[in-house]
């Protein structure tokens, strides 16, 4: 029995800045960053677990998430119009309310 | 590496000089390699798992990890998991690596 995803598709979220684990799939130029939900993938073992020898169960949730160049790398004015898609697992984004605001 | 990165393998959004993108034909040690991962990380004998295989190769440290290419980190990597198992004894190794510069 897997929980309902609790993200759904064109939902804003901000990449959480967790504790370093062991093994992650979650890059760290994304820390913090704001994306846009491009779909959910579904659920898997989770992988933090899996590496250190856990069962990995219960299976947890895989979004892609869509982040903007202009808000990943400062540093390229090339690299501001592209996009970045990045598989990341339901307990490393939390809702950016952010955007209810305005 | 930036300095919230995760481990000398998280590179991502870092500076560095262009990359060499030149396809290149593997040589047969690395192809190797590449079966014995697979064979041992298969259905069939689930010696090794993906997520524990990326953090061995995350864990060789950030000497080793830039010093290697690629399929020599995998090397080291399953060199220490399969000592890490009980699979194969540092010894065995040894020996083995001497038997065959002996030939």
């Amino acid at each position: 029995m897997n929980a309902r995803p609790k993200f759904n598709k064109g939902d804003r979220v901000i990449v959480r800045m967790l504790s370093p684990q062991p093994h992650t799939r979650t890059p760290a130029y994304l820390h913090g960053k704001p994306g846009v939900i491009e779909r959910f993938c579904g659920a898997f073992e989770n992988p933090e677990e899996r590496a250190i020898g856990k069962s990995g169960f219960p299976l947890i949730l895989l979004y892609r998430v869509r982040f903007f160049g202009s808000v990943l790398f400062s540093i390229n004015k090339t690299c501001e119009a592209d996009i970045v898609e990045v598989e990341i697992y339901e307990h490393w984004l939390q809702g950016d309310n952010s955007y209810a605001k305005t | 590496m930036s300095s919230s990165a995760i481990g000398p393998h998280d590179l991502a959004g870092t500076l560095t000089d262009s990359i060499n993108t030149k396809e290149r034909k593997l040589d047969l040690w690395e192809k190797r390699i590449d079966a014995i991962y697979k064979l041992l990380s298969d259905d069939k004998r689930s010696h090794i798992n993906i997520h524990e295989f990326r953090y061995a190769i995350e864990s060789l440290g950030a000497e080793a990890y830039t010093n290697h290419n690629y399929y020599e980190r995998w090397t080291l990597a399953l060199r220490n998991l399969l000592i890490d198992k009980n699979i194969l004894s540092e010894l065995e190794i040894t020996q083995k690596v001497q038997e065959i510069e002996d030939r």
